[in-house]
């Protein structure tokens, strides 16, 4: 490491390790519950909020007319045809899932595995987690056609006498998400409760009082309400743990469990879980990067983070990589299946093989360069290499519902593709609804968890022995 | 809930976690049982301090585990057997293997309502009132940066002059005598 041995100066960077720190010397509990409640009880509200609420705000009003008009008129009007029955809803369904999986890893793996440096990103990774599955949800929901009768899809006695079929990867997807999702919102409450008593109590205004008082269901910080707290939130990160692997690996299945080459192959569970965590630590950054500068956060959201997050892109990404690289060995070396190779070929060479090297591009060749700790512990550079990771994995996605659905088994079947203008509408609204909560979000719930942070002050240890002896602070 | 009167207990509020701690073992070798601490991130040495040592989550989040895959799989079972059988393929009614992923599923939303609502249960939550909110100096320390001790009203070794000479010797930032 490049600091290493050299006299270190700098006060973000730990003397010891040599890394940067997670949270910036000098905090005291004060302080931390200052900084980051401030940002949600204060009556100013930044003007750039403002502007950028409406703004949101008006890209999900694209969303709105979009979806009213398929309403009024059918799927006839997205760019789906037969062979691809399958297009941008689909793509953008497992997108946004995709992005959401990175918020439940950072909540719960890392909890799992005691990475303290998570804490100041959990809460915002977890409210993506939520906003993403919002925007994912809705996509298979407009897909069936009539999505009024949507609700068909749970097993509920009816008098019709008509029961779901349960060998169907299209319903397991079903319980997949709706569990995902509860268990998200539920984990990402609980989580909040403590820093909603925090606020009650903070709050000058009585509506604050009364409405943050009622969440927080009348926390006072009971040490045996702590222990219970802290059970529930490791069971709760275990469960999310196997939940989070499943929910992408039923949504591998939905492609994986059909015959047709590019998508039946046993490699697509692993492989859509790393992507998936893969281009949601993308999205982290793209969120972190802006909202440290706007809240000045650069204190508990340092570049610690953004180097570790980095880190596990590079990771993810080098699974992903092999993923692409087995799909390549399997259709021209080893499955012996003239339709796999022509799969292969076409998606590579065939008209639309632009596509697939859009995301090797952005999925594979440039993130390498986040091998170098320059490149880590930029900002702008690391804001940029998230958007590009976004946009490959998109392209994932593009690739993999497209190119092998457009030219299967029998040429005279063969067709072509073209998103259509409320293609991309709907699309852009989800990206729209997704930044209008998260505007929602940062002003008036508590984006950092205030609880974690004081845990990990130095402060917060407890002396032993020395009861009566009041710690210098640190 | 009846309407009671006179004081809750006896409030002290300490700077640091380690006064805190040292306060509630020496109450607790003391003989007080009726007492709780109250801080502002989780505190295992101050529970410990007190003798809390079991909670009941994991038991519950375990039943509600049990619960939910054996809900699902019997409504898997029962709908694909006997009141909806349909051939897909030529597969058994009783595809077991298929069956796995939804009770799969329901067995991790099950477990995890079970914990999230099971922990609040036992904690008595939400109970948007307790005396405790009547101390002045609670709301602004507890959830924030203040560390506090409450001996109760409600345990036999209470008495009012003698408990509170009793906390002044861990020299708390302040004393305060809690309403109902």
């Amino acid at each position: 490491m490049a600091t290493k041995g050299a006299p270190v100066n700098d006060p973000m960077i730990d003397p010891i390790t040599g890394e940067y720190v997670v949270v910036a010397p000098g905090h005291t509990f004060k302080s931390v519950t200052e900084t980051i409640s401030r940002i949600v009880l204060t009556p100013h509200t930044p003007l750039g909020w403002y502007a950028g609420f409406a703004l949101a705000g008006g890209v999900a009003t694209v969303l709105l007319v979009a979806v009213l008009y398929l309403f009024l008129t059918g799927v006839g009007i997205w760019g789906i045809t037969i062979p691809i029955a399958w297009g941008f809803a689909i793509i953008n369904f497992v997108w946004w899932i995709g992005i959401g999986h990175a918020g439940t890893l950072i909540s719960a793996i890392l909890l799992l595995f005691k990475q303290g440096w998570r804490n100041s990103i959990n809460r915002f990774a977890e409210a993506m987690t939520i906003f993403a599955v919002v925007c994912a949800g809705m996509f298979p929901l407009i897909h069936v056609g009539r999505p009024w009768l949507g609700y068909w899809l749970f097993p509920y006695p009816n008098t019709m006498n008509v029961w779901p079929q349960f060998r169907s990867p299209l319903l397991w997807d079903v319980f997949a998400v709706s569990t995902y999702a509860t268990i998200s919102v539920v984990f990402w409450y609980i989580g909040m409760i403590p820093d909603l008593g925090t606020l009650r109590d903070r709050s000058k205004s009585k509506f604050g009082q009364f409405i943050y008082g009622m969440f927080a269901m009348g926390w006072r910080g009971s040490v045996r309400h702590w222990v219970r707290y802290e059970t529930a939130s490791l069971l709760l990160a275990g469960l999310a743990t196997p939940l989070v692997l499943s929910v992408h690996t039923v949504i591998s299945f939905d492609f994986a469990v059909a015959l047709l080459p590019g998508w039946h192959t046993t490699i697509f569970p692993p492989y859509f879980v790393a992507g998936a965590v893969y281009s949601g630590f993308a999205m982290v950054i793209t969120l972190a990067v802006p909202i440290r500068k706007f809240y000045h956060l650069e204190d508990l959201i340092t570049l610690r983070h953004l180097d570790n997050m980095a880190k596990v892109m590079l990771t993810t990404g080098l699974i992903v990589a092999y993923g692409y690289a087995m799909e390549v060995f399997m259709a021209y070396c080893y499955s012996a299946s003239h339709w796999e190779y022509f799969m292969m070929w076409n998606r590579m060479f065939g008209p639309m093989g632009w596509a697939y090297w859009v995301l090797i591009t952005c999925n594979i060749a440039l993130p390498q360069f986040m091998w170098f700790r320059y490149v880590r512990t930029s900002i702008p550079l690391m804001f940029l290499m998230s958007l590009i990771v976004n946009t490959g994995m998109w392209f994932e996605r593009f690739v993999i519902v497209v190119t092998s659905l457009y030219r299967d088994y029998l040429p005279s079947s063969w067709g072509t593709y073209r998103a259509t203008t409320w293609d991309y509408a709907t699309f852009v609204g989800t990206l729209g609804l997704f930044t209008f909560l998260f505007f929602l979000f940062v002003r008036f719930l508590p984006m950092i968890p205030m609880s974690e942070i004081r845990m990990m002050l130095p402060q917060a240890k407890v002396q032993p022995e020395s009861g009566n002896v009041v710690e210098a602070g640190h | 809930m009846p309407m009671r009167e006179g004081t809750y207990g006896l409030l002290a509020e300490f700077d640091t976690p380690s006064q805190l701690v040292h306060a509630a073992e020496n109450a607790y070798s003391a003989g007080y049982r009726r007492m709780d601490c109250y801080t502002p991130y989780p505190l295992e040495e101050a529970a410990a301090a007190i003798g809390f040592h079991k909670d009941y989550v994991s038991l519950v989040c375990l039943l509600g585990g049990l619960m939910g895959v054996a809900a699902m799989f019997s409504l898997e079972t029962w709908i694909s057997v006997w009141s909806y059988p349909l051939n897909i393929a030529g597969r058994p009614y009783f595809s077991w293997p298929a069956f796995i992923v939804p009770a799969y599923e329901w067995t991790i939303l099950y477990a995890g309502l079970s914990a999230a609502f099971g922990m609040l249960a036992l904690c008595g939550l939400p109970k948007v009132y307790h005396p405790l909110f009547n101390a002045p100096n609670f709301r602004s320390g507890a959830t924030s940066d203040k560390f506090f001790l409450c001996l109760e009203s409600v345990d036999p070794k209470f008495d009012l002059g003698e408990t509170r000479s009793f906390l002044e010797g861990f020299t708390p930032a302040s004393i305060v005598e809690v309403e109902y």
